[in-house]
């Protein structure tokens, strides 16, 4: 399976802070990839070495096995939207088409002036007058109609009421259905997830706690709750992510390959949301008395 | 790439032609005036005997026009600089459009010296057409006033001010490029240029060639003054002002005798003595001092102003492709 | 043409709730033989999810012989399924009426009646795909 984005021990750092770390994926071709976590968490510091406007501190990534921005090519392969969708407030959103039919030797201006129609917007009107999702979806226009291998948006929705939200994701998952482009997705949203992203990437504290094919993660994480239980209890092919306990009784978050076979226990499958905080949780607060491992799926 | 740079520049541009048509416009309505004025009356002069008048009276002609185009010149490299050179990039960063200007299909390296070259000839463009049409209205009021090195005159005459804007535009760039800001980048495009533009017009001009030295004999008509300069010390000065050749720069002039010495204090004693308000007999003075004495002029000749216009430019074009090179090397760094 | 829901409280993947509304509606005669089920663009046009998910949805429908998919046209209905016989319903009905009648004198309210219930279903369910 051909890798889109592959990074090694990949860092970067400012000053003292890390904001990346230790930061190794190999993200397949053709999937929707969430990359979520906290505020501050790394994701946006991974989209802009992605797309080459930083530079690593150490380690490496290969962007569509090139270096990131390596030239028009490459930089034709790879549409970029910016945290706040940044746009030329003197523009118009017709001009801003025609600046990317000037930039972009793949452009298609019918497929770019259709979606500008489609979704009601006039061509004629300044960018900085538009709303925070007319821009988005003009920034989502511009980076679709290059027509590139690979999608990178950060944090496309996260300033967008919930109408907005969901015209731009119906937006995305149709430009997905269409054409045969991978796509990052940023977020530190968790609602919606499941519905839309195949892959999950989970960021937290700048390292990389979870990282899989959505099916794969849900078939092998389960809750189980039961009576009360030392955890050290449990057999050592169950890894505990999360786990509570009240007097009598006691909820865990495994990760297992095994099946559940123990009569005591009741099973009942986790979401991915409950997945997601779950090892945030665990991230913000992992506590001596849990067998704990890096989160990563194989 | 040079499309996309242009749909950015047009309304600047437009702005700019527009300013410079209005001027145009003043200038042309003016200046067959001006060249008929000259005609008739200072050219004439001599047979009239009024030279001085009709010269004062010529070289007051739209005073306020001349004050104004003076400023302009002056001020035109100035505020390309600030508000054409500054804004460039740094408005960029401010406003977060360089991760849309940068995430498109041209490089980086590209997109700079696309914007770059563009800013720069515009630049250079309308500082040219100023200063040609101004030079060209202006052409009999230097002629009388004489005096084209005048150290205001020179830059704002001829080609030296295309030197400036494009550089001016360079400097603006380069510190929006460095500082992300806009405002600082102004800021440092305003001190530097000036602060260049003057360093070199105190410390390079001067130097740009050796100066030509000559004599000239002290007549009754020279302004030599003599003066106490400190208790018993006497000396002789004089003025540049009274030195008359035309159309040269005139640096100094000093009071020496053959082997190259100044007047001694026992020797200005002696043969002028001196009152509240200088020699009580300038005359004597004067003739006293014609004979052992002479005028020692330092100066650029008048031929000289073309292959100083043309340094000066060059200085400065070098200048602007300096901080250009500067500018395409700090941008390859991704480091933002 | 059927229209897809999707309800994100229940829990319940989202490809299989896609299966589920097909195999209801061949059920209910709102889908029959040939017609098209629509497209993984207008579908996640209206729902905003991954188009692999409907993929998936189809995937398993034609897994189950219940669609089929012609190149360059769409995905067909191609069976139907049997609409339960209203007499075995009746059946069953009598039978859960029974049932419920001893659970409720044995002292069971309608919460622990439905964890019963969703157990049950779960478990038999599971099994059977299995």
């Amino acid at each position: 399976m051909t890798v889109v984005i592959q990074t090694n021990g990949l860092g970067k750092r400012y000053g003292r802070q890390w904001a990346l770390r230790d930061c190794t994926l190999g993200i397949p071709e053709g999937k929707v990839v969430g990359l979520v976590g906290p505020n501050g968490a790394g994701k946006t510091t991974l989209l802009n070495l992605a797309v080459g406007l930083l530079a690593p501190t150490c380690g490496a990534i290969t962007v569509l096995g090139g270096p990131p921005s390596d030239g028009p090519a490459q930089l034709e392969k790879v549409g970029f939207v910016a945290q706040d969708t940044p746009a030329y407030a003197g523009l118009s959103v017709g001009k801003h088409l025609l600046m990317g039919s000037y930039l972009n030797a793949n452009w298609n201006q019918e497929l770019a002036k259709d979606r500008i129609d489609q979704l009601g917007l006039d061509p004629r009107q300044k960018a900085g007058s538009l709303s925070g999702g007319q821009r988005a979806q003009l920034a989502l226009t511009m980076a679709i109609a290059k027509q590139p291998a690979l999608l990178l948006l950060d944090e496309p929705v996260a300033s967008l009421d919930p109408l907005a939200r969901r015209e731009f994701l119906q937006g995305l998952m149709e430009i997905v259905a269409e054409h045969a482009v991978s796509v990052v997705l940023s977020s530190h949203l968790i609602a919606d997830l499941e519905r839309v992203c195949d892959y999950l990437v989970l960021l937290v504290a700048s390292h990389v706690q979870l990282a899989g094919e959505v099916t794969a993660l849900l078939a092998t994480h389960q809750r189980l709750s039961g009576p009360r239980r030392d955890p050290r209890s449990l057999p050592s092919s169950h890894e505990i992510i999360e786990e509570s306990h009240t007097g009598k009784q006691s909820t865990f978050l495994v990760r297992t390959d095994q099946p559940i076979l123990d009569p005591a226990w009741t099973v009942k499958p986790v979401t991915l949301d409950e997945l997601v905080l779950a090892y945030m949780g665990r991230a913000r607060n992992p506590s001596p008395g849990r067998r704990s491992g890096l989160g990563v799926a194989p | 790439m040079i499309r996309f740079a242009w749909l950015q520049f047009r309304m600047q541009a437009a702005v700019a032609a527009g300013a410079l048509a209005i001027v145009a416009v003043v200038l042309a309505l003016t200046g067959p005036n001006l060249v008929h004025l000259y005609d008739t009356t200072v050219a004439s002069c001599a047979v009239h005997h009024d030279c001085p008048t009709a010269t004062t009276d010529f070289t007051d002609t739209d005073g306020p026009l001349q004050v104004f185009l003076d400023f302009l010149l002056l001020t035109v490299p100035l505020l390309i600089g600030m508000f054409w050179g500054a804004p460039l990039i740094s408005r960029e960063f401010e406003t977060g459009t360089f991760r849309l200007a940068w995430t498109q299909g041209v490089t980086r390296t590209r997109w700079l010296a696309v914007k770059l070259g563009l800013g720069a000839v515009a630049s250079a463009a309308i500082a040219g057409l100023l200063s040609l049409m101004v030079s060209w209205w202006s052409s009999q009021l230097d002629y009388v006033s004489a005096n084209p090195f005048d150290s205001l005159r020179f830059g704002i005459r001829d080609v030296v001010p295309i030197g400036y804007a494009a550089f001016a535009f360079a400097l603006g760039l380069s510190a929006g490029l460095l500082f992300r800001r806009m405002l600082p980048a102004m800021l440092v495009a305003l001190v530097g240029f000036v602060a260049a533009r003057e360093a070199v017009t105190a410390w390079v001009r001067p130097h740009l060639f050796t100066p030509l030295q000559q004599s000239l004999p002290i007549t009754t008509a020279t302004p030599v003054s003599i003066d106490q300069t400190s208790p018993g010390v006497i000396k002789a000065f004089e003025n540049t002002r009274g030195i008359s050749l035309p159309g040269a720069w005139v640096y100094s002039v000093q009071i020496v005798d053959q082997a190259g010495h100044t007047p001694t204090t026992s020797f200005l004693s002696g043969a002028c003595h001196l009152g509240n308000y200088g020699p009580l007999n300038p005359r004597d003075c004067t003739a006293r001092l014609a004979a052992t004495f002479h005028q020692l002029v330092t100066y650029q000749p008048g031929g000289r102003y073309w292959p100083m216009q043309w340094y000066e430019l060059a200085i400065f074009l070098s200048g602007s492709i300096v901080l250009a090179g500067f500018c395409f090397w700090w941008i390859r760094r991704p480091v933002i | 043409m059927i229209e897809f829901q999707l309800d994100t409280t229940s829990g319940v993947a989202t490809y299989l709730q896609l299966v589920q509304q097909v195999r209801q509606a061949l059920q209910l005669g709102i889908l029959e033989p040939g017609d098209q089920l629509p497209t993984a663009q207008q579908v996640v046009a209206k729902l905003a999810i991954n188009p692999n998910t409907v993929l998936k949805a189809y995937r398993d429908l034609e897994r189950e012989g219940l669609v089929r998919p012609r190149p360059g046209q769409g995905t067909f209905v191609v069976r139907t399924l049997p609409r339960s016989d209203p007499a075995a319903q009746g059946r069953f009905l009598a039978s859960m009426t029974a049932w419920l009648q001893e659970a409720r004198a044995a002292g069971l309210g309608p919460d622990d009646i439905e964890a019963i219930y969703r157990t049950a279903v779960r478990n038999s369910f599971a099994e059977g795909a299995a």
